[in-house]
């Protein structure tokens, strides 16, 4: 006979980001894109009124998205829906919350309403996603309560240099740890600026506590399946789905490329099954070399 | 030989699952393709999410031939979105269920993301007091057909773990957890199918 129920609790909080490996989730701006990214095997959609590409070019304060907005893509599928906040703004995560919202994730991609303070994540019953460039920055995050981590890739480029070097760094450096001495830990911890409970975490399980995703910048299956041999557990994919140049991809564009990242993902390790999923996808997203882009434009720097 | 365990990885869990069989000392491997599925002696489909691995079943041929692994009476066990997936009706729409096991399924039965949570329950045939079970946006069994046996209940009597000759169902996630008696289970289930 079973007894109490508990909700809310750490274990289905990582449990959930479990349930998404070796899935893709894309960026969707209505209903119907989310329909599109259904159909074609995503395994979560992430719901804002502007894709990261347009963000950028349109400038100005970025903002958690109309609510009703939300609920009609979260009515549109049955995969669970995510939705983003600003760093450290917990009266718009409380928003989602309400609302019924399956993933929050505090994005570095809206502007930033706390310069010094991300959200105290373990109130919440709804679990968060937090981006990171580093493992310290990653378990800065899980200690505030972050239930799954991801790359802080720039959003918006097409250019995945950035997943790349935040990827290549955390598992560097998780390496790292496995290769210390337990009397090398604290000192580790300190130079990371990370708890020490977490850092010892790693050592024993020899990986990231949580989920790690790779996002921004994103743009191809062969990115997508990089992404994966660089040891994420799966892929966030942004603007890469639904732009095609400089314009909104037709359905059958977005379809067809949709379905090629969620194959590059899943056969990652098979290169004819990549190639076949890289055939003829059309015009592309327009690129933005991040080198290009100075460092005050650069959405990575914010949080810390 | 060892018979070996197969583990439907297009998405979802599957490592935790393989982690726990490992544990046990069971010769493990990923199924992705329907030659990968040949080689193996019994299936797990994983959590994940039930709508992405059902259209990825579809996209790369897998449903024809995993009906066909069932239906020679290989063990099979579907945990959460695999239960969803070996379900004969599903109350919504999409996605198509394999038809596997005799129950009617409710997707996200509990609810959202926010209601999902953990609570103990007693399993018929898991021996050593309550299992510790964690159940994430799960699936409800609404109805289930004359020779599927319930394994476990909740206090209302919804059914979590159900068995039906050689396809075992849980709506929790045993793979979440280092507590591998569930896994065990179907070892022994596997063993006694190929004893047969």
């Amino acid at each position: 006979m079973a007894t109490d129920k508990e909700t809310g609790t750490f274990q289905v909080k990582t449990g959930l980001a479990q349930m998404l490996k070796g899935g893709v989730i894309m960026d969707v701006v209505n209903a119907e894109q989310a329909k599109i990214a259904e159909d074609a095997g995503a395994c979560s959609v992430m719901a804002l009124e502007r894709v990261p590409a347009d963000i950028r070019a349109d400038g100005g304060v970025a903002r958690m998205s109309d609510p009703s907005m939300i609920e009609d893509i979260m009515k549109s599928v049955t995969i669970p829906v995510m939705a983003k906040v600003r760093i450290g703004h917990f009266v718009e995560a409380r928003i989602l919350e309400s609302i019924g919202i399956d993933y929050i994730d505090e994005s570095e991609v809206l502007t930033p309403a706390d310069e010094e303070h991300h959200v105290w994540k373990h109130d919440f019953k709804v679990p968060f996603v937090c981006g990171c460039r580093d493992l310290g920055e990653a378990l800065r995050r899980i200690g505030e309560g972050a239930a799954m981590i991801r790359t802080k890739g720039e959003a918006g480029t097409g250019d995945v240099v950035e997943a790349v070097r935040h990827m290549r760094t955390v598992q560097k450096q998780m390496r790292r740890v496995q290769g210390m001495g337990d009397d090398e830990l604290a000192a580790y911890a300190k130079e990371i600026g990370a708890s020490l409970d977490l850092v010892r975490e790693v050592k024993t399980l020899g990986r990231m506590p949580v989920v790690n995703f790779a996002a921004g910048g994103v743009a191809t299956p062969a990115d997508a399946a990089l992404m994966m041999h660089l040891g994420a557990d799966g892929v966030f994919v942004g603007s890469g789905v639904f732009k095609a140049a400089n314009r909104t991809a037709t359905t059958e564009e977005a379809s067809l490329r949709a379905k090629a990242i969620v194959k590059a993902v899943t056969h990652f390790e098979d290169a004819s099954a990549v190639a076949d999923a890289s055939r003829g996808l059309g015009e592309a997203m327009v690129g933005i070399s991040v080198r290009s882009i100075g460092v005050e434009e650069q959405l990575a720097t914010r949080g810390w | 030989m060892n018979p070996i365990v197969g583990v439907l990885a297009l998405q979802g869990d599957f490592q935790e699952h393989i982690a726990s069989f490992r544990r046990l000392g069971a010769d493990t491997r990923e199924v992705r393709t329907e030659a990968q599925l040949a080689a193996v002696d019994s299936l797990v489909v994983p959590g994940g999410e039930s709508t992405s691995m059902a259209k990825l079943m579809d996209i790369y041929g897998l449903r024809e031939p995993l009906v066909a692994f069932a239906r020679s009476g290989k063990p099979v066990w579907g945990t959460c979105a695999g239960l969803i997936l070996l379900a004969s009706r599903l109350q919504e729409q999409r996605p198509e269920p394999l038809g596997i096991m005799d129950t009617v399924v409710q997707r996200n039965g509990f609810g959202r993301q926010v209601d999902s949570f953990e609570t103990d329950l007693d399993i018929a045939g898991v021996a050593g007091g309550p299992y510790h079970a964690i159940f994430i946006r799960a699936p409800k069994i609404v109805e289930i057909g004359p020779s599927v046996e319930a394994l476990a209940t909740l206090e209302d009597g919804t059914i979590v773990a159900a068995r039906e000759r050689n396809v075992l169902v849980t709506a929790f996630h045993p793979e979440l957890t280092t507590d591998d008696r569930v896994h065990g289970f179907f070892l022994a289930m596997a063993a006694e199918v190929a004893a047969r």
